[in-house]
């Protein structure tokens, strides 16, 4: 068991390596050294401070020179300073973090808890009125993006409540949860029912895909023709095995919101992960963009080897692998 | 003609006669490691030093129980996986080295009938297709040519040509054995490895099919290698028997032989577990009861593999291994490999067996 | 108690048939094998829904096809800014009239002229970049499962380094060091998509590998690319045509969430995500203008999805099991 996790744990420093050499090459390497410290330097800056930028960098040492210098600042824990900010790129981190926790967690707890509880029903009462309808739905919302859904919510939710009166929800921004319980709440349940539906569907169809796979193993039948009552076997039988692969899709998708939920905190405007990372991007604020895309990088690593690892604890095969 | 063979019994003849020899031949495999540190030295030893040949026209019946190495042995000699040591000759080449590249003309000459006729034939394809295959590789014929030719073999062994459209999933079982025969009698080869052919099939199919095998054999003057592990199936269908046990070859002969006089304690065994349908003669019988179970081929016992589970056992047994040779007045074509060949006659059934403890190998 | 094989090998030299007896009067006709696949074609006629959203998916393909029709139909051109007719004097949008069937946008521009040509993009991106996706996904995940050794791990590990990138920044990331155009869109979208495509089919070809009729080619003399495309292939064709077509939808959101996000296409191509990112600055005054791209990108995903899950059911024999 150790081996294993020792094994995990190497393949995901090592899949990190690679994804800081592939994140130099695209940013340090691709657009040419001049470019890159007027880049860093941001678009407002002078020759001067472009020359200063690129002389601090070692812009003008060997490419290897240049890696060792940023991986090794990665080591320390250092980001880079945005130069358009004016803040160090960890501290911008830092404050972008809650907001795209907040949002990915509330979420998260919403989905899982809709999708898998659906989808059981769903699985359970096949092709059955009840069926019919959760397939259609979870369809319906599986089908649609998520910036849809959300300028769609926004619009009956904040813009003709608010003609009519009622201000029940921000059209955006956000509230740091330390400063304003309520209206961190309010301002989160639009963004939170956004990504929750749509990924809640997904997480419907897998779990009534899953459990419909189960419910016809041999070992359900013979848990049903020992006479347990149905919702014994389903609950302790056959619910155990069909959730494996939705709790590790789980752990990935969290994973993968941790780097940032970039479409809906664009929607609503929150400044999280996601949305700092997209301004950056406008502003070519390369510093920042390189922070947040390691960040979100390492968040899906960890998450990989989480779920791996509690997938091996599960289920004993794989740990001999 | 005896109640038992069609084919002709053969004697031992010159080198030009023999298609196939092996030379002993090691086939090892690896124990897969779980660990990134250590490295895992075990190996199964499946195939451990088997010198045999297979004369032209004949067919040697290897028999043994699973895992006594006997498929892997046919594998070997068909080059569909590498030789640990040792040498495989076929028709007079040596083909231990060969790449598969080297191999591929050769592959027109031996071919395989395979035990599942489930798992055999690829299901999304159609049959004359998968029986079309040899042709397609070797570039033998083409478009309708090549459909002539197959259904020409398909009809050889018995199947309409007009179902050459069809999947493999609308034929029995048995007619699925039978696709793969014709897959295999294609282009003629001179060898043809059956690996348990009948196996997998009901009782009475296993008739059909095995009847059509000797009569192929005849048309076309083919070798077999006829493996099975029922041994009154063996008995119909080969000249010559290799009993083998462990990776080893136990006892060779002539199938009548083997049958009338088996030498080595093993056969004797395996015999008295065939069942006989007479019942009074059934309970007649004694059977021989081996103790204890097939050790593991990871570190198999030391001295004579079968020493054991061997009621005649005895000290020299732990540590000599014997070699295979004619023993009690034998001709040459019957060879065992026992200190203490059986009689003909003795009982094994009564002997007290002399305690040897094990020496060497592991029990789980 | 059976008989030996020796006694029922004498009863079988009577002559017993091998096959199935020919039917009537039948010389020598060629008899057709029911493939798998006609069988499944004919379980997905029967399926009304898969039916019908195919019939979208065609409707929708048309007005991509004739998007210039309903250009010349209108009278209005794509690019067209009607700033007159087309804006209020406030410079607002116009709502839907007999004029502008779906409204203007916020430059004057038709809507539904420009919800037609938006069909060409989503469609084009959608179908090239899976279908890129696809064939390197397949080919490599094909290669790593039956080569395995050496050549899997390498695959495989750059299967889990790709997997493990975060797609959208590092698209919009590419696309932002580069000149936005539909080729970048596309060649962006089919470098991160082919893992998880490659993935599956590495799953699908480990559990085949074993197969005795693999086997069977080797011994035959097959090489190993003559195995993959013609013996292994034709076995996991279905799944991978199945993710296809549930791949599409992803892909068409996925376009239109990078220009949504300002990545894309750059305008002033029409385009349903660039659209729907226009909307909403305006969406409290047009409502159209956010409510037409946004039903015409819904429309679409939702009929592939309804005819990829049907094409799924059609394929799978399981479909045919009774449960419960």
């Amino acid at each position: 068991m150790v081996r294993f996790l020792v094994r995990r744990v190497l393949l995901g420093v090592f899949v990190m390596f690679v994804v800081t050499i592939v994140v130099f090459i695209i940013f340090f390497v691709g657009p040419g050294s001049a470019d890159v410290a007027r880049t860093l330097a941001g678009r407002e800056a002078t020759p001067k401070t472009v020359a200063l930028v690129a002389h601090r960098l070692l812009l003008d040492r060997p490419i290897y020179v240049q890696y060792w210098h940023f991986l090794d600042g990665l080591l320390h824990g250092n980001l880079g300073y945005s130069y358009y900010h004016g803040q160090p790129v960890t501290t911008i981190l830092k404050q972008a973090f809650p907001v795209t926790l907040s949002l990915a967690l509330g979420a998260a707890v919403i989905w899982l808890v809709l999708g898998v509880l659906s989808g059981v029903l769903s699985a359970v009462r096949n092709r059955s009125f009840w069926d019919r309808i959760v397939t259609v739905i979870a369809l319906f919302f599986y089908s649609m993006p998520s910036f849809v859904l959300g300028l769609l919510l926004l619009y009956v939710f904040y813009y003709q409540f608010a003609l009519h009166g009622i201000h029940l929800f921000p059209g955006a921004g956000y509230t740091y949860l330390t400063a304003n319980p309520l209206k961190w709440f309010e301002g989160l349940v639009l963004p939170w029912i956004t990504l929750a539906l749509v990924s809640a569907a997904a997480y419907t169809r897998l779990t009534r895909g899953s459990m419909l796979d189960v419910l016809n193993e041999d070992y359900v039948r013979t848990a049903r023709s020992k006479g347990l009552s149905e919702r014994r076997v389903i609950y302790r039988h056959a619910l155990r095995s069909a959730l494996t692969p939705v709790i590790s899709q789980f752990g990935i998708d969290l994973g993968v919101l941790a780097g940032g939920a970039v479409i809906t905190e664009t929607v609503f405007g929150m400044p999280g992960l996601g949305f700092t990372a997209v301004h950056a991007i406008e502003n070519q604020d390369l510093p920042v963009i390189i922070g947040v895309v390691i960040v979100a990088s390492a968040a899906v690593v960890v998450a990989n080897i989480l779920v791996d690892t509690l997938y091996a604890v599960l289920d004993p095969r794989v740990r001999l692998h | 003609m005896t109640e038992t063979g069609a084919s002709s019994h053969r004697v031992a003849g010159t080198d030009k006669d023999v298609l196939v020899k092996v030379e002993n031949l090691q086939k090892y495999f690896p124990v897969q490691t779980t660990s990134l540190f250590r490295r895992n030295h075990d190996q199964v030893h499946a195939v451990d030093g088997v010198t045999l040949e297979v004369r032209r026209g004949e067919t040697l019946g290897p028999v043994g129980e699973t895992g006594c190495g006997k498929s892997t042995l046919a594998r070997c000699i068909a080059r569909l996986c590498d030789v640990s040591a040792g040498r495989v000759i076929f028709d007079g080449r040596d083909i231990t080295g060969l790449t598969p590249r080297q191999m591929r003309p050769l592959r027109r000459e031996m071919q395989i009938i395979f035990q599942d006729p489930y798992g055999s034939l690829n299901p999304r394809r159609r049959v004359g297709s998968i029986i079309g295959d040899p042709f397609a590789l070797h570039g033998i014929a083409d478009g309708a040519e090549r459909k002539r030719k197959v259904q020409e073999v398909m009809e050889l062994v018995g199947l309409k040509p007009e179902h050459f459209n069809r999947f493999p999933a609308e034929f029995s079982g048995g007619q699925r054995q039978r696709i793969g025969v014709a897959r295999a009698l294609a282009l003629r080869p001179k060898l043809i490895i059956c690996d348990e052919p009948v196996s997998a099939l009901d009782v009475s199919i296993q008739a059909q099919i095995i009847n059509l095998l000797v009569d192929l054999q005849r048309e076309f003057n083919l070798t077999y290698i006829f493996i099975a592990h029922d041994l009154s199936v063996v008995r119909h269908v080969s000249d010559r028997v290799a009993v083998m046990y462990l990776g080893k070859v136990a006892e060779l002969a002539p199938a009548e032989d083997l049958y009338q006089v088996p030498r080595h304690p093993y056969s004797n065994a395996l015999l008295s577990a065939v069942p006989v349908p007479d019942p009074k003669k059934s309970s007649d019988r004694h059977q021989i009861i081996l103790i204890g179970d097939v050790p593991s081929p990871i570190d198999p016992p030391a001295g004579c593999r079968f020493h054991p589970r061997c009621p005649k056992a005895q000290e020299r047994c732990a540590t000599e291994e014997p070699a295979l040779a004619s023993v009690l007045g034998d001709s040459a074509e019957h060879v065992t490999a026992c200190h203490f060949p059986v009689e003909k006659g003795e009982d094994l059934s009564n002997t007290s067996r002399v305690s040897v403890p094990p020496s060497g190998s592991q029990t789980t | 108690m059976s008989l030996s094989p020796g006694d029922i090998v004498a009863i079988e030299k009577v002559g017993v048939s091998a096959g199935v007896p020919p039917p009537e009067g039948a010389a020598a006709t060629v008899i057709e094998g029911r493939s798998p696949w006609r069988l499944a074609y004919e379980r997905l006629r029967r399926d009304r829904a898969s039916m019908i959203s195919l019939g979208v998916i065609v409707l929708i393909i048309l007005v991509a096809i004739f998007a210039p029709v309903v250009a010349a139909i209108t009278g209005h051109g794509v690019y067209e800014q009607f700033r007159t007719t087309g804006l209020s004097p406030d410079g607002l949008p116009v709502s839907p009239s007999s004029h502008f069937l779906l409204g203007t946008d916020d430059q004057g521009r038709d809507i539904l002229v420009r919800v037609a040509y938006g069909a060409r993009i989503s469609l084009i991106v959608g179908v090239v970049a899976t279908l890129l996706e696809v064939v390197i996904g397949t080919v490599l995940g094909l290669a790593a499962g039956y080569f395995g050794k050496v050549v899997d791990t390498v695959i495989a590990r750059v299967i889990d380094i790709v997997l493990s990138i975060p797609f959208l920044l590092f698209a919009i990331s590419l696309v932002s060091i580069s000149h936005p155009s539909l080729t970048i869109v596309i060649v962006v979208i089919g470098i991160f998509g082919w893992a998880a495509v490659a993935r599956v089919v590495r799953g699908q070809v480990l559990s085949l590998r074993e197969k005795e009729y693999i086997e069977a080619a080797r011994a035959l003399g097959a090489g190993p690319w003559r195995i993959m495309f013609i013996d292994i292939l034709p076995n996991i064709v279905a799944p991978i045509i199945v993710y296809t077509t549930l791949l599409i939808p992803v892909t068409i959101v996925i376009e239109a969430s990078l220009s949504y996000l300002g990545v894309g296409v750059p305008p002033p191509t029409a385009d349903w995500g660039t659209m729907i990112s226009g909307a909403q600055q305006v969406y409290q005054q047009a409502w159209w203008y956010l409510l037409f791209p946004s039903a015409a990108l819904l429309i679409t995903t939702v009929a592939f999805n309804i005819f990829g899950d049907g094409l799924r059911d059609a394929l799978d024999p399981r479909a045919e099991q009774i449960y419960k």
